[in-house]
């Protein structure tokens, strides 16, 4: 917020208002000075917020781009082993691309539902119920997540499952209320007006919600869910003990464990580096690092462009409206 | 509506309108509602459908969770300790789960430490300092933070960060040793909680300047205005309008990143080396634990009782979570009707 100059209180003449002026910063110096280091303490800490993300980025970039290539985006870690110069991330990118489609296929339906609901028909105490548990469940763990999608199909399949719709429906999880959230919020931009002229001409209830009300901000429910799907595609920990770890490429969700980006980066940084013997030129010790970075910077890059493309989305298909 | 179906009140005729011409305008609304058949029908349910789902969702998690957990719960000290590997130093379930949740707390706390005052100095620099045109790029870099998945942080931490920060642990455990926070042993690795609260900090850093940001932004200008008129610095106008409307927002945005630290699994999980002791030694190693990156350190070569233990320490952070952000929610609404420019 642009507020304008505080010490200078508005002179009414030149001469007064000057001398008022330098009255007013002689006579109390403490005050000054602990504006001044407030204003240093404060634009230091955004700078302090700073170094995180500029290290984040450059560590990440300028280890990862040693090992990003075609080879490493088009062969899977089948019988890589050691410190073999070879290995690559195909595996990963089809479990990955595979695991958060389904996510999104249960997610959206639901989540795009449940806002209109909230936003069309919404009264009452299930309504009120929803808007607080969908807040409540932004924060369950996703950690948790995963437990509670393993223990459901252990429920039902028995104990030991592991694949790779398990880990979509934990993904759905944390994935459904954000969603709603995001979707909520852009249906309730669409003008009311919108909706009493179509009702007014006698359209049924339903296709004014399909036809005008998510024509209208079909948008920004792209962008929320692009968004959503951005934020679920680096989750780690519920596919690591749902899915589990593979090697080689699988891409039947329904059976057998499958490799996702994110897992992948920690799985290589948990074998930490290879112990080398002298004469062996062609192992590398540090290989497994190298994968770690270069898949990081893919799971960056795919993020990153997700959100880019939202961004796109909204500026591009947003409804040329003056309301 | 309400004055028409309400009984009529003392001082005027009970039979003054005819019985029918007074309920017409409730009926009104019901006849409406009758209109709605076929699809719409359909959609309408469907879509009520979908928001009863997520209650059933949310209590299928709780559910689930407990019938999971309860071989553990109802299993005999000595069976637990026999059958599940990574149980063997403690006694019960309940010995098990405390060191872990002590650990899970002060991570997450110390995380809170550190993030609190940088995020409310972050979200003032772009609310009150930043130029105008510059404020809502800089709100979108530090956004960017959150965009980073969590693995990510974890390898830079590990990798990059402990090494850098070990000579700081080592020079605050040399001079400030006395302390009881930095006694024992400084980790010559760096893979300590110190290391780990400063990640979670940077990563619970967005949401609470985001939100901090918001409620800022929405000091009542006048306020504002008013104290600088009075003759306030910037810093005095901060003090006296803005830090003290945003507070309620700030205590929220607080709690909702409290909840995002205490879940963190990976992070943790690539950076610390374990223990399981009740240890309030920051810079030592082999000292803590949290409950997400133990189960995901167990998990995969868990047996069936072992999977069922950590269930258990699972449902155990689902409640904590659970009450830091129920509460969280609960004062923004308790404190929504005050902190309005009234």
């Amino acid at each position: 917020m642009a507020t304008t100059d505080t010490r200078t209180p508005g002179p009414a003449g030149p001469g007064a208002g000057s001398e008022l002026a330098t009255l007013l910063r002689q006579v109390d110096p403490r005050r000054r000075r602990t504006d001044l280091l407030m204003r240093v303490v404060i634009t230091a800490a955004f700078a302090l917020a700073m170094i995180p993300l500029v290290s984040v980025a450059w560590t990440v970039v300028s280890h990862g781009v040693e090992r990003f290539d075609a080879y490493f985006l088009t062969h899977s870690m089948r019988g890589v082993f050691g410190g073999v110069d070879a290995g690559g991330i195909y595996h990963a990118i089809i479990g990955t691309v595979e695991i958060t489609a389904l996510a999104a296929l249960i997610s959206v339906p639901i989540g795009l539902l449940t806002a209109i609901y909230l936003v069309e028909y919404g009264r009452g105490t299930l309504a009120r119920a929803v808007t607080f548990f969908v807040d409540v469940m932004t924060g369950i763990p996703s950690i948790v997540a995963g437990l509670f999608a393993y223990a459901l199909f252990a429920v039902i399949l028995g104990p030991g499952v592991r694949m790779g719709v398990v880990g979509s429906v934990a993904l759905s999880v944390l994935m459904i209320p954000v969603v709603v959230r995001s979707s909520e919020e852009m249906l309730r931009l669409v003008p009311n007006e919108l909706r009493e002229a179509a009702l007014a001409l006698g359209v049924p209830r339903w296709l004014v919600v399909v036809k005008v009300v998510l024509r209208t901000a079909v948008a920004g429910i792209v962008t929320g869910v692009m968004i959503a799907i951005a934020r679920i595609i680096g989750e780690t920990a519920p596919l690591l003990i749902t899915v589990g770890v593979a090697d080689s490429i699988n891409f039947n969700l329904f059976e057998g464990r499958m490799m996702t980006l994110p897992v992948y980066v920690y799985r290589q940084f948990q074998q930490g580096l290879i112990p080398c013997s002298a004469q062996d030129t062609a192992c590398i010790a540090t290989v497994t690092y190298d994968r770690a970075w270069a898949a990081a910077l893919t799971l960056i890059l795919v993020v990153m462009l997700l959100n880019l493309v939202a961004r796109l989305v909204t500026r591009l298909f947003a409804p040329k409206t003056t309301v | 509506m309400t004055a028409t179906t309400s009984p009529a009140p003392p001082g005027t005729e009970p039979g003054g309108l005819p019985d029918a011409e007074r309920r017409t305008p409730r009926r009104r609304p019901r006849a409406q509602r009758v209109v709605e058949r076929g699809a719409s029908r359909v959609f309408r349910w469907t879509a009520t459908g979908a928001g009863a789902l997520i209650l059933i969702v949310l209590a299928a998690v709780a559910v689930f969770l407990v019938l999971k957990a309860m071989p553990a719960m109802t299993a005999s000290s000595d069976e637990l300790v026999d059958g599940v590997s990574f149980m063997r130093g403690s006694s019960s379930l309940l010995d098990y789960v405390g060191p872990l949740v002590f650990g899970t707390v002060l991570a997450a706390l110390l995380a809170l430490l550190l993030a609190v005052p940088v995020s409310i100095a972050i979200a003032l620099f772009i609310s009150h300092y930043a130029p105008r045109r510059l404020a809502a790029g800089l709100g979108y870099v530090v956004d960017l933070l959150a965009a980073v998945p969590s693995v990510v942080f974890g390898l830079w931490g590990a990798i990059v960060l402990a090494p850098a920060v070990q000579p700081l642990w080592a020079w605050l455990g040399e001079n400030l040793g006395w302390v009881p926070l930095f006694g024992g042993t400084v980790s010559p690795t760096g893979r300590v909680i110190a290391t780990v609260a400063v990640v979670l900090a940077v990563m619970i850093l967005p949401i609470i300047t985001a939100v901090s940001r918001e409620v800022f932004l929405q000091t009542p200008r006048l306020h504002e205005e008013a104290a600088l008129a009075l003759g306030a610095t910037r810093w005095e106008m901060i003090r006296m309008t803005v830090l003290p409307f945003g507070r309620s927002g700030v205590v929220s945005a607080a709690m909702l990143g409290l909840g995002r630290a205490l879940g963190e699994t990976m992070a943790v999980l690539m950076i610390i080396s374990q223990g399981f002791l009740y240890s309030f030694l920051l810079l030592a190693a082999g000292q803590q634990q949290t409950i997400a990156a133990n189960i995901a350190a167990q998990f995969p070569e868990a047996s069936d009782l072992g999977m069922s233990v950590l269930i258990a320490t699972g449902l155990a952070l689902f409640v904590i979570t659970l009450v830091v952000n129920m509460s969280a929610r609960a004062i923004v609404a308790r404190r929504k009707d005050f902190s309005g420019a009234n």
